[in-house]
């Protein structure tokens, strides 16, 4: 007995130590890029340890969106998410449909070449893509970055959505079915409206990795400033010494933060596609 | 409809139609540069006389010498096996620890909870930058806190406690762990949830210590996921190049072959040895994977649907 009640009292101290110390680890760092963003430069050279800012600006933000041109990247990074968002949902609502519910040759082995593309290194994939793009004239377009976005992110999205989609009472589609509806309107008319979850779910997956993403986007844009990502301009101008280091902290801020809200707006719905998703695979 | 087809018919055309954009990109953007890749890697090819190497170009072992003659590539993928490894087990086991100290409620959790996730969230690109940002040795908020000021970034090799450590090998690594150490713990915190409380209630009857619980009772349910775990981050992490690139851009002893494989691109425009370079990555990572696969795997293939 005396070994349990050791051990008890041992852990009822550890944990809190536990979760401090992954608390500090994680939050801290964050707190450290937010507060440097309002800081000027002179003062954190003539104070590195200090913690809290003796005087607040926003001429950090002021900078970075407007001279280093982050409002431009900005934009860029959007357009690139949003468009992946969509035209990856347009592809996989139908392949995920086609997988969950119809009966085709070839649909076992979908589930293999769909694994094989998730854990496919981009690395391998960046050589050819980089040659090809070249040769196209495509590199400095959003176009092929886009592309590439799509294709990686699909076969996830795709087993993602045909979870949820089995999930869907099937009487009720027959029901539909009896109505009259085809089977794209069956589509769009039942199955959708009642995965709006999943759908939300998988968009902001897809758009996170889009946002995010920096091999592609560097391989394919990093000589046309006008078409840099947000991810892409900040690791660019991260080298100069010409910039602030508080100034690119706001651009970390400005980068970090877009994905942040949407994370934890959604994240229930996230967390459990992801681990739902996985546990299988 | 039409007439004159079966209803299995007509669901496995529509069925093929609706899964051939999916098809048809995968194919286009993934399997067809795969094929290609695996041909550049056999054809002396740079940017400029790519035009003139077609498919039925001179193929040639050349790259795969030259690049395996090369000591740079058997360090790289020392560096390469040394990062994975530790990078994968480190976020592992923090991940489980954290799963198991925010296992039961206590007053804000939740906002524990959210700022362990933070850094698996966030851009790569703006923590890479934050560390290296806290870590720099003039202004960093790290350094102001030791006595003597490290270049963690970009020293390669330095003392601890009287031991030669790799330095700037040890922190990427640090960062890897920190970075994915909430994936790890995302799964396993879902897995632990799961699990039936009557096992555990019954071990407490009859008089199982905390230690012992978790040996004998959790940590046999956990292993399957653990092994998922080691799997994806491994698999993850051996080919990965975000992380290491814009910490140290390869440098002070880092260099991963990822890296290496994009230097080869860019920097020496030798698309040829670039591309042998990632097929060899590949193929160890593949025989990596059979082995663990061979040894590990056995008992879950029946589980998998």
């Amino acid at each position: 007995m005396s070994r349990d009640r050791f051990e008890r009292a041992l852990f009822r101290v550890l944990r809190p130590v536990v979760i401090a110390v992954l608390f500090l680890a994680t939050a801290f760092p964050f707190y450290y890029m937010v507060m440097l963003s309002f800081r000027d430069i002179q003062e954190l050279i003539l104070e590195p340890g200090s913690l809290w800012p003796r005087s607040f600006t926003f001429d950090t933000y002021a900078d970075v969106l407007d001279r280093q041109g982050f409002l431009t990247f900005m934009r860029n990074s959007a357009i690139v998410a949003v468009a992946s968002v969509a035209v990856t949902l347009l592809i996989s609502i139908p392949g995920a449909y086609a997988v969950a519910r119809l009966e085709f040759f070839g649909r076992r082995q979908v589930h293999f070449l769909f694994l094989a593309v998730y854990l496919f290194p981009a690395i391998v994939l960046a050589i050819p893509l980089f040659v090809l793009f070249t040769m196209l004239g495509l590199r400095g377009s959003l176009v092929g970055l886009i592309l590439v976005y799509i294709a990686q992110t699909v076969p996830v999205t795709v087993y993602m959505l045909r979870n949820y989609f089995e999930t869907v009472p099937q009487s009720v589609e027959e029901a539909a079915a009896i109505d009259g509806c085809g089977r794209l309107s069956t589509i769009w008319r039942v199955v959708l409206p009642l995965s709006k979850p999943a759908l939300m779910a998988t968009g902001l997956y897809v758009f996170m990795i889009a946002w995010n993403e920096f091999l592609f986007a560097l391989l394919f844009l990093v000589e046309k400033r006008d078409s840099w990502t947000v991810s892409l301009g900040l690791s660019q101008l991260a080298g100069s010494i010409e910039i602030p280091t508080t100034v690119l902290m706001a651009g970390s801020v400005v980068l970090t933060l877009p994905i942040v809200i949407i994370f934890f707006a959604s994240e229930r719905l996230l967390t459990e596609g992801l681990t739902a998703g996985a546990e299988k695979g | 409809m039409r007439r004159g087809r079966t209803l299995p018919e007509q669901e496995g055309r529509a069925g093929l139609a609706l899964i051939s954009p999916t098809l048809v990109i995968t194919l286009v953007v993934v399997v067809v540069p795969l094929l290609w890749a695996i041909m550049l890697a056999f054809q002396d090819v740079r940017l400029i006389n790519i035009r003139q190497s077609g498919l039925f170009g001179d193929y040639t072992l050349d790259n795969f010498a030259y690049v395996l003659a090369e000591p740079g590539f058997w360090s790289a993928l020392v560096n390469t096996l040394v990062y994975t490894v530790a990078g994968t087990a480190l976020s592992i086991v923090i991940g489980l620890v954290a799963a198991l100290a925010l296992r039961g409620r206590f007053r804000g959790r939740t906002v524990v909870r959210a700022s362990i996730l933070i850094p698996y969230v966030a851009p790569v690109v703006a923590v890479a930058f934050l560390w290296e940002t806290m870590l720099n040795p003039q202004y960093g908020i790290v350094n102001t806190w030791l006595e003597e000021p490290i270049a963690f970034l970009t020293q390669a090799r330095g003392t601890f406690l009287g031991v030669e450590v790799p330095v700037a090998l040890l922190t990427v690594i640090a960062f890897e762990a920190w970075r994915y150490f909430p994936f790890a713990f995302l799964f396993i915190l879902a897995r632990i949830q799961a699990l039936p409380s009557e096992l555990e209630e019954a071990a407490v009857v009859d008089g199982a210590t905390p230690t012992q619980r978790f040996r004998y009772v959790i940590l046999p349910q956990l292993w399957r996921i653990i092994a998922l775990l080691s799997v994806l981050r491994f698999v993850f992490t051996f080919t990965k190049f975000d992380d290491v690139y814009l910490l140290t851009g390869g440098g002070a002893g880092t260099e991963v072959v990822s890296v290496r494989v994009y230097n080869f691109l860019t920097a020496r425009d030798d698309i040829g040895a670039s591309a042998a370079q990632a097929i060899v990555l590949a193929v160890v990572l593949v025989v990596f994977l059979v082995v663990y696969l061979r040894f590990f795997g056995g008992g879950e293939r029946g589980e998998q649907g």
